[in-house]
C-alpha cells in the first residue's frame, strides 16, 4: 500500500471532513449520511440539483457542491454506489421548495440505490424529484444485451450547465429537459495507462504491464474493451477523438465544448499535450471548432493514470450557462 | 420447520462465510467489476447478523424485514438493493409465521427472487446472481413438488445454485459493470452468482 491513509474503512468520511474544512465558506457536511451540502442551506424558489455516486471520482461529486453547480452531493464508499438512505438525505438537503433534479451516471448500483430512494421519498411526500441519467461512454455498446453505456464525462458538463439554469430560476420539468438534452449532445471516450489501487484491498484493480494501454476505459478502474500497445500522444488522440466525433456525427463548422479530463495520476503536463493533439485533431482534421475546454482532472479513477476526452455539441444557450459563474471546490470561475 | 432462531442462524452463518469468502469474492469480482463485492457483502451481512444481539424481534418478518433493510442501507452498489429487495420480499410471507415449513418457506423464495427480477430485470444467462438463483428455485420447487422435506428442499437448492455458479464461467456479462468489459467478461465465473450460492448453501446447513 502506498497511499496516505489511516484506516481504509473511514477514508470516506475523513476526506469529506477535510474537504469541507479546506472550503469552510463554501460547503458543509452531513457525517452521518456523507452528504455534502452548499453552506446556508438551499435557495428558497430554486430547483434543488443533487448528484452522488461513488467516491474516488474527486473533484466529483463533492467537489462540484456551490453556487452555480450542485445544491448537494451523496458520497459512497470507493466506487461503490451511495445507499438510498444518503440519497433520500442529499434530495432532502437540496430542497428550496421547487423540487430536486438527480443527476446519476448510468451504472446499475447507481441506478437502483436511486430508484429506491425515490420511492421512498414519495411515500413520505416529497420533495418532487426528477432524475437524469447521463450516458456518454462509446465505449460501450448501447443495447438491450448491456446495462447500456456509461455516464462519465458528460455528467461533468451537465452539472456545470444545469446548475447554471436552476440558478437562474428554470422550473423542475425545464432543467431536467436540459439535462437530457446536455447528455444527448456530449459523448466520451477513455484511456488507461495504469490501474488504480483500492484502499479497501491495497491491490491494483487490474494489472497493465508498462507499454499497454486499456482502450474504453470507465471510471471505476475497470478493464476497458481492447488492450494495445501505447502509442504516442497524437495516436492516443485520434483513437479517442475519432469514435466520438463519428457517434456524435459531428460535422465541418460545428461548435464544441472540449472537456480532456485526466484520470487522476496523469500530470498536467501530458494533460496539456494530449488537449494540443486533440484541439489540432478536431480544427485540422475534423473541421470542428472549439469554443470552449476545460483541461484537468474532473471525474477520476484515484490515480488512475490517462485520460477521456468528452466532446459536448454547443450552441448559444450552452455556451452561455457554461459561462455562468461558478464558485465551488473543485470548479470556480466568472465569479 | 425453521423458526426464529434458525433464520438468526441463518443471517450469522451467511455473514460468517461471507466473511470467510471476501477475498475470494473480490478476487472475483476484480475480474470482472471493481473488486469490492466481498468487502461489501461481508460488511452488510455482518451488520445485519449483530441485529439479534441488538434487539428483540416478534416474528420471523419482522427480523428478515429489519435485514433486508440493513442490507439495503450498507451494502451499497448494485447488490445492496438487490440482496435487500430479496429479503424484504422473502419476509412477507413469512408474517403470522412462527416456524416455517417448506410451504412457506417455498413461498417466500418466489417472493425474493422475483422481488431480485423485478429490481434488475436480469434474465437467466445474464451472468447474475440469477443464474444461480433461478436454478435453486427451479431445484427447492421440484424437491417440494416429490414431497420432500424443507431440509432436503434446501439442499437441492443449494447444490442447483452452485452448478448455476459454476455455469456463469463461460458466460459473456449483459448486465451490472461486468456488461461493459464484453467478451473479455467471459472466463470468470460471476461474483453476484457466488455469493448467491454461499447464501443457498448456508441456508441449507441452519433452516433444515
Amino acid at each position: 500500500m502506498t497511499k496516505l491513509l489511516n484506516d481504509p474503512a473511514q477514508v470516506v468520511g475523513e476526506a469529506l471532513a477535510g474537504l469541507v474544512a479546506a472550503h469552510p465558506g463554501l460547503v458543509e457536511v452531513d457525517a452521518e449520511h456523507r452528504v455534502v451540502t452548499r453552506r446556508g442551506g438551499p435557495t428558497e424558489g430554486k430547483v434543488g440539483v443533487v448528484s452522488g455516486g461513488g467516491s474516488g471520482h474527486e473533484p466529483m461529486h463533492a467537489g462540484y457542491v456551490g453556487r452555480g453547480m450542485l445544491d448537494a452531493a451523496c458520497c459512497g464508499e470507493v466506487f461503490t454506489s451511495p445507499v438510498p438512505d444518503q440519497f433520500v438525505a442529499a434530495c432532502r438537503a437540496a430542497d428550496g421548495g421547487a423540487g430536486v433534479l438527480l443527476v446519476l451516471k448510468n451504472y446499475t448500483g447507481d441506478v437502483l440505490n436511486a430508484e429506491m430512494a425515490v420511492e421512498l421519498l414519495a411515500e413520505e411526500g416529497g420533495p418532487a424529484v426528477e432524475t437524469v441519467v447521463t450516458d456518454d461512454d462509446v465505449a460501450v455498446e448501447d443495447s438491450t444485451w448491456t446495462a447500456g453505456r456509461r455516464g462519465t464525462g458528460v455528467t461533468v458538463l451537465v452539472e456545470k450547465i444545469v446548475g447554471a439554469a436552476a440558478e437562474e430560476g428554470r422550473d423542475l420539468a425545464s432543467c431536467a429537459a436540459l439535462a437530457r438534452e446536455v447528455n444527448a449532445r456530449g459523448r466520451s471516450m477513455g484511456v488507461a495507462t495504469s490501474a488504480c489501487t483500492l484502499p479497501s484491498t491495497g491491490r491494483p484493480s487490474f494489472d497493465l504491464p508498462p507499454g499497454q494501454m486499456e482502450l474504453g476505459v470507465g471510471i471505476h478502474g475497470e478493464p476497458g474493451r481492447r488492450r494495445l500497445p501505447l502509442g504516442t500522444a497524437r495516436e492516443v488522440a485520434e483513437a479517442l477523438v475519432v469514435p466520438v466525433v463519428e457517434d456524435l456525427g459531428l460535422r465541418r463548422g460545428d461548435p464544441v465544448v472540449v472537456l480532456l479530463n485526466g484520470m487522476g495520476g496523469t500530470p498536467l503536463l501530458e494533460l496539456h499535450l494530449m488537449f494540443a493533439e486533440v484541439r489540432t485533431l478536431l480544427h485540422q482534421t475534423v473541421g470542428v471548432t472549439v469554443v470552449r475546454s476545460l483541461v484537468g482532472n474532473y471525474i477520476t479513477s484515484l490515480e488512475m493514470a490517462g485520460c477521456s476526452v468528452t466532446l459536448l455539441r454547443a450552441d448559444d444557450e450552452i455556451v452561455r450557462l457554461w459561462d455562468a459563474p461558478v464558485v465551488t471546490p473543485g470548479l470556480r470561475w466568472g465569479a | 420447520m425453521a423458526d426464529l432462531t434458525a433464520f438468526q442462524s441463518w443471517i450469522a452463518g451467511a455473514a460468517a462465510e461471507l466473511a470467510a469468502a471476501a477475498d475470494h469474492l473480490g478476487e472475483l469480482d476484480r475480474a470482472i467489476g471493481d473488486g469490492d463485492h466481498g468487502t461489501n457483502m461481508a460488511r452488510g451481512f455482518g451488520r445485519s447478523a449483530a441485529l439479534a444481539k441488538e434487539e428483540d424481534f416478534a416474528s420471523i418478518d419482522a427480523y428478515l424485514k429489519k435485514v433486508g433493510m440493513t442490507l439495503v442501507s450498507t451494502v451499497g452498489g448494485a447488490s445492496g438493493p438487490l440482496y435487500g429487495t430479496f429479503f424484504l420480499r422473502f419476509a412477507g410471507p413469512m408474517a403470522a409465521t412462527e416456524d416455517a415449513g417448506v410451504h412457506a418457506f417455498a413461498q417466500s423464495l418466489h417472493a425474493g427472487v422475483d422481488g431480485i427480477v423485478a429490481r434488475g430485470k436480469a434474465e437467466v444467462g445474464d451472468k447474475t446472481m440469477y443464474d444461480a438463483l433461478a436454478p435453486a428455485l427451479e431445484a427447492f420447487d421440484d424437491a417440494n413438488a416429490e414431497g420432500a422435506s424443507l431440509a432436503d428442499c434446501l439442499r437441492a437448492a443449494a447444490d442447483a445454485a452452485a452448478a448455476g455458479r459454476d455455469a456463469t464461467e463461460p458466460l459473456v456479462a449483459r448486465k451490472g459493470r461486468a456488461s461493459y468489459l464484453g467478451e473479455r467478461s467471459a472466463g470468470h465465473v460471476d461474483p453476484g452468482a457466488s455469493s448467491a450460492a454461499i447464501l443457498l448453501e448456508t441456508a441449507a446447513r441452519t433452516l433444515g
